[in-house]
């Protein structure tokens, strides 16, 4: 048997050559940079924060779809834009939707459920982008740029981006604050895995958010000097008035009028003016000459392509016999107004007030069946044509270039007016006059609509806003401010599922926070009445 | 590929070369020769050896050796041996002949490959079936799988459609993961291959020649499978390919035409049904669209196609009868059903098995060699063709979009949301898509009986299975289809390559004392995947460039992923009645994290071969019983990505770029991963009897199997915040499989002349998930899967604990008194006045309990006769077609064109879609009559020429409740399939 033990022995020492190979085992992905690599530069951290913005224009990597952030939601409709506003108007009077997706009819029966998946694309959307923005500041910490090298005017810009990114992280906390009020929390000192993070409360986190802009503040650009599409500091100024606004009657973290008239004044100052035409802020070129966006999410028919955002607010709003050339793009078949929109301008037609953008043709006013495009007057306040008639760049006539505007200055001249009326003493009425009479002097071409100073109360700035801001996502959190949103006192075709409007159960101003979300992490409670 | 085909060509010219060579001259002589088993080449003693057509006859000693006078050039040896039957062998002018002898089903010495080795069917412990060619389905089959489609308990093949050269899904109990792959591994004579996707073929088993296979072998459970442990938790399926054998060159030539018929229509709206509900329900402008023709969009796009099938293969022995060798080339041609589809394959293979040092050293060399050229019909004129208005002509009097009519908007083009007309999508001149797939399996195996050390030999393997696709797809400018985009140019090319090595001892030993064999097996594996993929911008037809569509890369390397394993396996025979197996394997995958990497997986099986007691030695009732029971672990890393554990970025492409300012920059992204990711693991317990009676005549099988996952691989929702997704691939979660198989084989009649087999089996199998989240919480809704057609975003299907993947997920429907639906009232099951998603409730499954198998066959002298039935229990569809077409709005909508649709809405009237209503889940039961068969042989027809001929129909008859046209699709979602053909098949086949 000496010779059997021979095989053996080199059997056994062919086996620890083997091993030697288990090093092999190791391989790395192709087509793809590890943090160590991807932060060496600041063109990598550029490409991060280009994500960082892109994720709430797109739904992924590959556009127009195939690689999408979200999981567990049709790609195409997980984008936080669409999301966010069918959340903010599909469960009003300012617009209906005639399809029949899944959870989609329940923002006009206002019976969603924790299964919702619209409600949990546009949490797990948010948090998502939360979560990009918590691995930049980890990866921008000053210690890790000294680490890898990086110095200097390259090292400052990179502390800049930083701040922009904890701008777009404490956005999307008010985003959740706003409509889900206690949803998880993760900041930067949370790592990345399995981990179960813990619940906030929307007290806490109206606290967290303003503190995080306050701090920031200083490390913005200065207004109107940062690249088109990145944060300067009246974007901080912006959401910080549009938070104090809405701190007394919404998030119930006491009356901040003040500090909203305050920061809404910050802003307009900051350099800015309305555009000449109300026509033309929705357009595909609106991203040039325009002085009155003070932070947009930017879209480009060929560079910048999904299936949510304004390519399905143009899309979405051209049906019935409504020809493709009048908005540029077209024929989804979606979504229109109730008629409580249209009421509140003097015509239909636009002739009088130009904020009127609707279409009716063989659009009936009254809704008899949601899912027929014809009930109710179609919207055409985004259209991807330019402003001297042409058509935007996407040659197939699908995708959009129409960029968002996420802030503009005739909404802070309206936080300024709402908040002189519901009594702050940082601001005058004549101020807030003048301010409304030049959004109405747009709108009208003349001062025939102009106002006086009797005419300011919240009843009327509630309605002003509606007529200049709407289907640009304010319309629920305005409603609720209002007492205007679950209560039987304010009704809308349709508004709890009943033709005529119902009131529904308080706890629907608050949004469930997704059952899979309970499901996976035991820390989280839902939402009171769900 | 090029030099490939050089390769392949010039061995084949070599190896005829030999052939030819081998013919000489002879004269009156002795034949001397060596009778052997053709599995195990161990020798036949006393089996009887007469020279056909005189009295002269001898037998074999105990080497199975034999010497006999003959005299002519033309001999002819009439071969007897107990287990083996009698076979005639022609000797021709040879002088030396050796004989491998296959064995008949009731041979007590059946040897079965089992990986990396063979044993002996009757030691075998483990849940392992074998069929063998003689048993195979007959008929035109394009693909290997479909050889033993309803053949074997507890393995379901599931045909994809009727496409040319489409493939199966292929599950073997049921399948054990729930995210992971459940397909089988497949080993091509010891080449485990890579069963994923090549671009540009259909389906990469299609690239094997079915008329190249000898037997499939399945082990069912891990008791056998483990000692491929890494890969087996869903079974493996062993194929081994014909072998060149010793004796005088063969040649056989078969032929087959065969016919393809569209087995039925989808049931729509005819014309003047469609016209009078668009009268009726139309607004004034939906009318004014009606047509004046009378289209059947079906009987447009659907044809009668043919298809011819040749193979040539050549067996035998160069060199003096050394070199076996067997090359076959085989050639087949088919059209689609589907107008314009067309599948073309060449294959060629090549088997050499030498011995050398006195069959010391045996060396065992496999090329495989297949080209197929595909022209894709486009299968979007299926849904078309069911949607599209049949009040519309087939051509417009128009020569734009090749003149066939389309639905055009106010600006002439295209309407943007319409459906298309269904003949122009199958018209070339718009519309060409084609591939070319090349596809190489070769391994050389050296076997070799260690000196000095009786019973000890070394095996080494070494192989390679390469793919490669490359295809170009356009689309004209002029198309309906993509006008705005002014077509489509899209070339693409990728590559595969899987290279493997394995090494193994084997010990075997005889130990007379105490009454005992040992057989022992220790080896060490590597297998490595490399993936190359060629990204191409997208192009317009005439070639520009689309903007934003070049690809952006970093080029570091290529995708892949490697195994590396060691495995072991003890079989101990005593007595030859107990038989114990143990087997151990170890594998690293390089998909898991450092400390998960390395999976171990045992197995051990016992068996009591009860007949060999001698209290049932010598009955003449009980030839063959036996008493099994198994046990085995498995590990599963097919499936899933390659670097799920890993953090990595990776870039955008140029559609998703993000402005700033007036630069626009491509966004980089943190991938989700799971830094544990770790082997799934299976475990099965295993537990039969093989039976046999009256010599064999009945004989079958009953085998219980509980099956648990463990650690699943499962896609689950993940705590918002804690990771770069809301769902990750992790492990977490089981699953468990409960079943029950039955095999009868009954030989009703065997005499001289006659020959009845009746096969039949009968599965049961039932998997349920038992786990799925890390923190159970009983008010989940569990995952959606199920993606259906309509909306956007819709799923009909769960996974949840306590049910079987894949539940369908629905609303409970309220019928009227006359047992109509009523529309949108479904029943508030928690009681709560509002009808939402908390109302939706489990109901059926997509997959079967039970499935049949029935099969049997006669032979009467010359005459055989045969038929395969299928049958799948306890399936539920969800008619897909009807919910989404067959509700009004889907024959009027608001977007400008009139759809034609599921004539199911005259039962429902619904005005709205209803996708949730568990009126679309369907009993989707099913026998169907898979094959008739008939055969003549008409035996020798010229000197030396055997004639045999064959008549086939497949897809004879399907019998079933369900509604839509077929109840067979995997997955459970009915939606437009390629319509499954049937098929009249001739054929001939000549030896020579």
């Amino acid at each position: 048997m000496k010779r059997f033990s021979i095989y053996l022995t080199s059997l056994v020492a062919g086996a620890l050559l083997f091993t030697a190979c288990h090093k092999d085992l190791d391989k790395l992905p192709p087509n793809t940079e590890t943090s160590g690599s991807l932060y060496a530069s600041e063109n990598g951290y550029l490409s991060v924060l280009a994500k960082v913005y892109g994720s709430m224009a797109l739904t992924g990597n590959v556009g127009p779809a195939g690689a999408g952030d979200v999981a567990g939601i049709d790609e195409g409709t997980s984008d936080f834009l669409r999301l966010f506003w069918k959340a903010q108007e599909l469960s009003t009077d300012e617009a209906v939707v005639a399809w029949n997706d899944p959870g989609i009819q329940d923002f006009h029966n206002m019976n969603w459920s924790s299964a919702n998946p619209m409600l949990k694309g546009l949490y797990y959307r948010s948090i998502y982008i939360i979560t990009l923005c918590n691995e930049f500041i980890r990866e921008s910490a000053p210690a890790k740029l000294a680490d890898r090298g990086i110095t200097g005017a390259a090292a400052d810009r990179i502390k800049q981006m930083s701040a922009e990114v904890r701008f777009v992280r404490a956005f999307q906390y008010w985003a959740l604050m706003d409509l889900y009020a206690n949803p998880t929390f993760i900041t930067e000192k949370d790592g990345v895995g399995s981990f179960l993070p813990a619940q906030t409360n929307r007290t806490a986190l109206f606290k967290y958010v303003e503190d995080e802009l306050k701090a920031i503040e200083n490390q913005l650009a200065a207004p109107r000097s940062a690249a088109y599409g990145r944060a300067d500091k009246s974007a901080a100024w912006a959401l910080l008035a549009r938070m104090y606004l809405n701190s007394d009657k919404v998030y119930g973290t006491g009356n901040k009028y003040n500090d909203a008239v305050t920061y809404a004044k910050k802003a307009i100052d900051g350099g800015y003016s309305l555009l000449s035409d109300y026509r033309w802020l929705m357009l595909a070129d609106n991203n040039t000459n325009n002085p009155e966006a003070i932070w947009t999410l930017n879209y480009d028919g060929i560079r910048t392509k999904n299936f949510g955002g304004t390519t399905f607010l143009v899309n979405a709003s051209v049906g019935g016999d409504m020809t493709s050339s009048v908005s540029g793009l077209g024929g989804w078949g979606g979504i229109r107004t109730t008629k409580n929109l249209p009421l509140l301008f003097p015509d239909f037609t636009g002739a009088i007030d130009k904020r009127a953008q609707f279409v009716q043709g063989s659009q009936q006013l009254e809704i008899e069946n949601i899912s027929e495009f014809k009930d109710g007057l179609a919207v055409i306040k985004y259209r991807n044509r330019t402003r001297n008639g042409g058509f935007g760049t996407d040659p197939e006539k699908t995708f959009s270039d129409i960029d968002f505007p996420v802030f503009r200055l005739a909404e802070m001249y309206l936080i300024y007016a709402e908040g002189v009326a519901r009594g702050a003493t940082t601001g005058t009425l004549s101020q807030a006059v003048t301010y409304v009479n030049s959004l109405r002097e747009r709108a009208y071409g003349n001062s025939l609509g102009n106002i006086q100073s009797v005419d300011i109360n919240a009843d009327f700035i509630l309605d002003e806003r509606a007529r200049e801001l709407y289907w640009e996502g304010h319309r629920r959190t305005d409603l609720i401010r209002n007492d205007k949103f679950v209560e039987g006192a304010y009704l809308w075709p349709w508004k709890g599922g009943v033709k005529n409007g119902t009131a529904v159960p308080s706890f629907r101003k608050i949004y469930p926070i997704p059952d899979s979300e309970i499901a996976s992490n035991p820390n989280i409670k839902q939402n009171t009445g769900y | 590929m090029t030099f490939n085909r050089l390769l392949a060509k010039s061995g084949v010219f070599t190896l005829l070369l030999l052939v030819f060579a081998l013919h000489g001259f002879s004269q009156d002589r002795t034949v001397t020769g060596r009778i052997t088993d053709n599995k195990d080449g161990s020798a036949i003693a006393n089996a009887s050896v007469i020279v056909k057509g005189t009295k002269t006859g001898t037998t074999t000693d105990a080497t199975g050796s034999f010497r006999i006078n003959v005299s002519g050039n033309d001999v002819v040896l009439i071969v007897n041996a107990v287990g083996y039957g009698r076979q005639e062998i022609t000797v021709g002018a040879l002088a030396q002949i050796d004989i491998p002898i296959t064995g008949t089903p009731a041979s007590s010495n059946e040897v079965v490959v089992v990986g990396y080795g063979t044993q002996r069917k009757k030691d075998l412990t483990g849940a392992v079936a074998t069929v063998s060619s003689k048993d195979f389905v007959k008929g035109a089959l394009q693909t290997p799988e479909q050889l033993i489609a309803g053949k074997v308990a507890g393995v379901q093949i599931t045909p994809n459609s009727g496409a040319p050269g489409s493939g199966s899904v292929i599950r073997i109990r049921g399948g054990a993961s729930l995210n992971a792959s459940n397909d089988p591994l497949i080993v091509i004579d010891g080449v485990p291959v890579d069963n994923g996707g090549i671009a540009g073929a259909s389906n990469p088993l299609n690239l094997i020649n079915p008329n190249d296979i000898e037997t499939f072998t399945i082990l069912k459970d891990p008791s056998a499978a483990a000692i491929y442990g890494s890969r087996a938790s869903n079974g493996v399926i062993l194929i081994t390919t014909k072998k060149g054998k010793k004796g005088q060159v063969k040649w056989n030539f078969g032929a087959q035409g065969f016919v393809q018929t569209p087995s039925g229509k989808v049931d729509i709206l005819n014309s003047e049904e469609f016209a009078s509900l668009i009268n009726e329900k139309g607004t004034a402008s939906q009318k004014a669209l009606l047509g004046k023709s009378s289209t059947d969009w079906q009987d447009e796009i659907y044809q009668n196609a043919f298809a011819q099938d040749l193979n040539l293969s050549v067996n035998g022995a160069a060199f003096n009868g050394k070199w076996p060798f067997r090359i076959s080339g085989g050639y087949l041609n088919q059209d689609g059903i589907l107008k314009s589809g067309n599948f073309q394959r060449m294959t060629g293979s090549i088997n050499l098995s030498p011995s050398f040092l006195n069959n010391k050293l045996k060396v065992d060399f496999n090329l495989k060699l297949a080209r197929t050229t595909n022209f894709f019909a486009d299968e979007g004129a299926i849904g078309n063709a069911v949607s599209f208005d049949p009040t519309k002509p087939v051509f417009s009097n128009s020569n734009r979009y090749g003149g066939y009519w389309e639905w055009l908007d106010n600006d002439g083009l295209p309407t943007l949301l319409s459906n298309r007309n269904p003949v122009a999508l199958l018209d070339t001149r718009l519309r060409d898509n084609q591939s070319e797939v090349f596809r190489s399996i070769g391994n050389i195996q050296v076997d070799y009986q260690i000196p000095f050390i009786k019973g000890l030999r070394a095996n080494a393997n070494v192989g390679y299975d390469f793919g490669s696709g490359r295809g170009l797809n356009t689309i004209s400018d002029s198309a309906a289809v993509n006008y705005r985009g002014q077509g489509s140019y899209s070339p693409y090319y990728s590559e595969r390559r899987n290279l493997l090595y394995d090494v193994y001892l084997n010990y075997v030993k005889d130990i007379k004392a105490i009454n005992s064999k040992i057989d022992f097996m220790v080896g060490h594996g590597r297998q490595d995947f490399t993936f190359y993929s060629y990204n191409h911008p997208g192009r317009r037809f005439n070639g520009d460039t689309i903007p934003g569509s070049l690809q952006e890369f970093i080029n570091n390397g290529n995708p892949g992923y490697l195994l590396i394993s060691y495995y072991s396996r003890l079989n101990y025979t005593l007595a030859n009645k107990y038989v114990l197996t143990l087997n151990a394997r170890t594998d690293g995958s390089s998909k898991y994290y450092t400390g998960g990497r390395w999976g171990f997986f045992p197995g051990g099986a016992l068996a009591w071969r009860v007949s060999e007691e001698n209290f049932l030695k010598n009955s003449k009732t009980v030839s063959d019983l036996k008493i099994r029971v198994g046990y085995g672990v498995t590990g599963q890393q097919d499936g899933i990505a390659f670097y799920g554990y890993l953090p990595s970025y990776g870039i955008s492409n140029n559609q998703a770029q993000y402005q700033f300012g007036n630069e626009f920059v491509n966004m980089f992204r943190p991938s989700a991963y799971f830094e544990q990711l770790r082997w799934e693991t299976t475990t099965n317990i295993n537990a039969a009897v093989d039976f046999g009676f009256a010599d064999n005549r009945i004989s079958g099988t009953v085998e219980a199997f509980i099956r648990k996952t463990k650690d699943l691989l499962s896609v689950v929702p993940v705590p918002a915040g804690a990771n770069f997704s809301n769902q990750l691939l992790k492990n977490v979660g089981n699953i468990e499989s409960k079943g029950l198989e039955l095999t009868l084989n009954l030989v009703p009649v065997r005499n001289d002349n006659v020959e009845w087999t009746i096969g039949a089996n009968f599965t049961y199998v039932v998997p349920e998930i038992t786990k799925l989240l890390d923190n159970p919480d009983p008010n989940f809704k569990g995952i959606p899967v199920g993606g259906i057609s309509g909306g956007t975003g819709n799923t009909i299907q769960r996974h949840l604990v306590g049910q079987q993947p894949s539940t369908f997920f629905v609303y409970k429907q309220v019928y009227d008194a006359n047992n109509k639906p009523i529309e949108g009232l479904y029943e508030d099951l928690n009681r709560d006045g509002i009808i939402n998603e908390n109302d939706l409730y489990l109901y059926r499954n997509p997959a079967a309990r039970y499935f049949l198998g029935l099969n049997s066959n006669i032979t009467v002298k010359r005459f055989t006769a045969g038929f395969v039935m299928r049958g799948n229990i306890g399936n539920y569809m969800y008619n897909n077609f009807a919910s989404n077409s067959g509700v009004l709005r889907a024959f009027i909508n608001p977007l400008g064109f009139l759809a034609n649709g599921s004539s199911d809405y005259l039962n429902t009237r619904f005005a709205n879609n209803q996708y949730f209503s568990d009126y679309y889940v369907q009993n989707a039961s099913f026998l169907r009559m898979d094959n008739i068969n008939i055969g003549y042989d008409a035996g020798e027809i010229a000197k030396g020429v055997r004639l045999r001929l064959s008549a086939n129909v497949q897809n004879a008859f399907i019998i079933t409740k369900y509604k839509g046209l077929d109840p067979e699709i995997f997955g459970g979602i009915d939606n437009n399939i390629y319509p499954r053909p049937r098929t009249f098949v001739f054929g001939v086949n000549l030896d020579f």
